[in-house]
């Protein structure tokens, strides 16, 4: 008999993530999880791994590529795919590539926009996907702390904040209406802290723009952001230097501000992040826009 | 603070170590704006440095157009999420937030305390193990503190923290704590709470939260964090009580059949007797994997005994039909089997329960149409008296019958809070309408039948006759 035994932190919130994962495989016809090949992604991967072995996850990996991602995390991806053999499918608003959009033209809610929001909307409506799993975590954002981690979406993708279905125990309510959706949050309980820790334990691969490097940076609309190809304006271009920095959060190289760090280990981020006096969404210029701003875009669809 | 500072700057892989072996606890803070537990769970979050520079200057801009603290920065605005609720000055919904000590992570359920919000409070109540349940001192026990207590008891939470909170405002008096340390611990007895622990607090200057106060000398026990960082809320695991409910069956080839789901209660391990629920059928455990234990280069790692609440696939001796739903158990002690259950049921929906109604009940991992054939009594959230009812509205919580088209292995909820509650879903909107739990299961022989009421057409007369005839393995009853 064992008697007290416990888990620790991380493997219950594992099991958790895992038990969360089941039942979206088990109770829905086509779920897809996003891939967005950042952190939060690289630990529901890992998890994913898990739940079902020996199989592997009965699920395809969706990402929406909006052609503005850091150059490493395109290659980063499509080496984890291969070595893991999950299925991957990758879309782009086909809309927005004939308009060329671009941050630096179009500025970061247009394309946004086009190149997220629609671009989501149209690979999950293509996909016919009845749920879609993402890494979404409550600690990140104040509208976020109050979403059920079974959130319900109408036939529009839209999430009505006003009228969640009530969360109880570990029982989820997966009932839908054909064309209606649920996104689903395995790792909503997890916070920053716990996704590094995680990693750190588990060994999990991520990519190398996390850690410290010395890499050409440019000073854009308050932050510090990489100089990752030439389609950053050549002006704009001429002002780089080089500077020894990291990224907290991972997405498009023009919206995404890089941090100075000498930081180049895990247990270094780590201690970086808990010496720090700043929250991960501070980079992201996506957020500051205005007050609620998130709950705004999830309102209208963005995750 | 700063000495947690230091070890993290001095030596971050012996930090690290240390927080390797945190465990968890889920609270719950009952109480309304008025009482401060916006302010209280400010002031733990951003005294437990999980409130950033930047979000605390967004705070402080909203203070200026929201804020009620004047010229202090408006703890309660770091914690109300929606902008509604910023705007309206009440937390509507149910918000989850995280802090972490060196000995614990913790998860905040924070439910607003507003009678019309008692759906909102049940929810959060169903996966904490602590309630935090904040008295004005100034107020004493109010209908809303009543009120509390008996959903933090409904839904088996154990352990009560009574904090009792603007000790500020009746200059720290030990009297008026007294007072109301008696007058909750004669609640807590009608009740039946088992454990209860009282501190003295002003959450606005942080008396007794996070450090000792010098306001309080009379006050012996530990701070508020202190206390949550330290009790003990494990629980026994009793081998006995495994209860597995089948989630996914995994079978990626013909080699292999795996079961896969979360252990809910107990353990087990290679080799154990094990039979299968609702339909008795028995066979051994052959291997187990534990999907933590899975790694990259290793993923067919196996275990030989694993236990709650850990995430498992089994795969059994015998080639006996399991599917998604069915309860795995040790034979030795086997749950009451049963499609007849004495349930309390707590109404979430603007459309009312209605008595013969077919619903779908989702318990665990299976779900199954039911009725709720009888309502027993509602009992009043404030005043603890019955009433005979014919129906259920919003936030109502009633005793009642309810019988399943299936019979399920079933536990009483205050034995187990996983196989003994459940999920109401409407059939036609989809919605939760509900959520219950199990307080008593009927033995076989009392087990009832479905009433149904419904004509049925020729054609579907026909059909049964039909699969009657033509299938008999599917065991189909006459109409």
């Amino acid at each position: 008999m064992i008697t007290k035994e416990k888990l620790t932190h991380l493997k219950q919130l594992e099991a958790e993530s895992i038990h969360i994962l089941r039942e979206v495989a088990a109770e829905f016809s086509n779920p897809v999880m996003m891939y967005s090949v950042g952190k939060d992604s690289s630990v529901m991967l890992h998890i994913a791994m898990k739940a079902f072995a020996p199989a592997k996850p009965p699920f395809k990996f969706l990402h929406v590529d909006t052609l503005w991602k850091f150059h490493e995390m395109i290659e980063f991806r499509d080496n984890r795919a291969k070595e893991l053999g999950f299925d991957l499918v990758v879309h782009s608003n086909p809309e927005g590539i004939a308009m060329d959009i671009s941050p630096f033209k179009h500025g970061s809610k247009v394309h946004t926009d086009i190149m997220k929001t629609e671009a989501l909307k149209q690979a999950l409506t293509q996909g016919g996907y009845d749920a879609v799993i993402g890494g979404a975590r409550r600690d990140e954002e104040k509208s976020r702390a109050k979403e059920r981690i079974f959130s319900f979406r109408d036939k529009q993708h839209r999430w009505d904040p006003k009228n969640q279905r009530p969360e109880l125990w570990n029982v989820y309510n997966t009932a839908i209406q054909k064309g209606e959706s649920v996104r689903v949050f395995p790792i909503s309980n997890w916070t920053e802290l716990d996704v590094w820790q995680y990693i750190y334990l588990e060994g999990i691969p991520i990519p190398s723009l996390y850690f410290a490097k010395e890499r050409p940076v440019v000073e854009y609309e308050g932050t510090k952001i990489l100089v990752d190809d030439d389609r950053m304006p050549k002006e704009l271009r001429d002002t780089a230097k080089m500077e020894m920095v990291r990224f907290r959060t991972l997405g498009c190289y023009p919206l995404t501000g890089a941090i100075n760090s000498t930081a180049s280990t895990l247990p270094e981020i780590i201690k970086e992040m808990l010496l720090s006096t700043s929250s991960e969404r501070e980079g992201r210029l996506i957020d500051k826009d205005q007050i609620g701003s998130m709950e705004k875009k999830k309102i209208e669809g963005y995750f | 603070m700063s000495t947690k500072n230091e070890k993290i700057a001095l030596d971050i892989e012996a930090y690290l170590k240390e927080h390797e072996n945190k465990d968890m606890l889920r609270f719950l803070t009952c109480g309304s704006v008025d009482d401060g537990k916006s302010t209280l769970i400010g002031r733990m979050l951003y005294d437990s440095k999980m409130i950033f520079d930047d979000q605390l200057s967004a705070a402080e801009s909203e203070s200026e157009k929201y804020g009620t603290t004047g010229e202090k920065i408006d703890m309660a605005l770091l914690v109300d999420g929606l902008q509604s609720e910023r705007e309206q000055g009440i937390t509507i919904d149910v918000a989850y937030r995280f802090f972490t000590t060196e000995n614990r992570k913790f998860i905040i359920a924070d439910t607003p305390g507003h009678e019309q919000y008692t759906r909102n409070m049940v929810t959060g109540a169903s996966t904490a193990d602590v309630a935090i349940i904040l008295i004005d001192a100034r107020k004493g026990i109010l209908t809303q503190t009543r009120r509390h207590s008996f959903i933090v008891n409904l839904l088996g939470i154990e352990h009560v923290i009574v904090a009792i909170n603007k000790m500020d405002l009746v200059d720290f008096s030990q009297d008026v704590f007294n007072e109301i340390k008696q007058a909750y611990s004669e609640l807590a007895d009608e009740l039946g709470i088992k454990n209860t622990y009282y501190i003295p607090l002003s959450a606005l200057n942080g008396d007794n939260v996070v450090d000792r106060s010098t306001q309080t000398p009379w006050y012996t026990g530990k701070p508020l964090l202190e206390l949550l960082d330290s009790m003990d809320i494990s629980k026994e695991i009793k081998e006995e009580d495994f209860r597995f409910a089948v989630q996914y069956v995994n079978r990626p080839n013909l080699d292999f059949r795996g079961f896969c789901g979360t252990i809910a209660s107990g353990s087990i391990k290679v080799g154990d007797e094990i039979t299968v629920l609702p339909s008795g059928k028995t066979t051994r455990v052959k291997s187990i994997i534990n999907a933590g234990d899975i790694t990259e280069s290793d993923r067919e790692a196996t275990t030989g005994e694993v236990y709650a609440p850990m995430a498992v696939t089994i795969t059994t001796e015998d080639e006996v039909d399991i599917s998604r739903g069915d309860m795995l158990v040790h034979t030795k002690a086997l749950p009451r089997v049963s499609n007849s259950l004495k349930v309390m049921l707590v109404w979430m929906d603007e459309s009312s329960m209605q008595i013969g109604k077919t619903y779908d009940i989702k318990r665990g991992t299976s779900v199954m149409p039911g009725v709720f054939e009888h309502i027993n009594y509602k009992i009043d959230v404030n005043t603890y008296e019955r009433t005979q009812v014919d129906a259920l509205d919003l936030n109502d919580i009633a005793s009642c019958k309810m019988v399943l088209t299936r019979p399920i292995a079933a536990d009483k909820y205050k034995e187990n809070r996983q196989t003994g509650s459940f999920i109401i879903v409407d059939r036609i909107t989809n919605n939760t309408v509900g959520a219950g739990m199990i307080v008593d299961v009927a033995k076989r022989e009392e087990e009832t039948k479905v009433k149904v009421h419904r004509e049925y057409t020729q054609a579907e007369i026909a059909l049964n006759k039909y699969i009657r005839e033509n299938f008999p393995e599917w065991n189909c009853k006459e109409l």
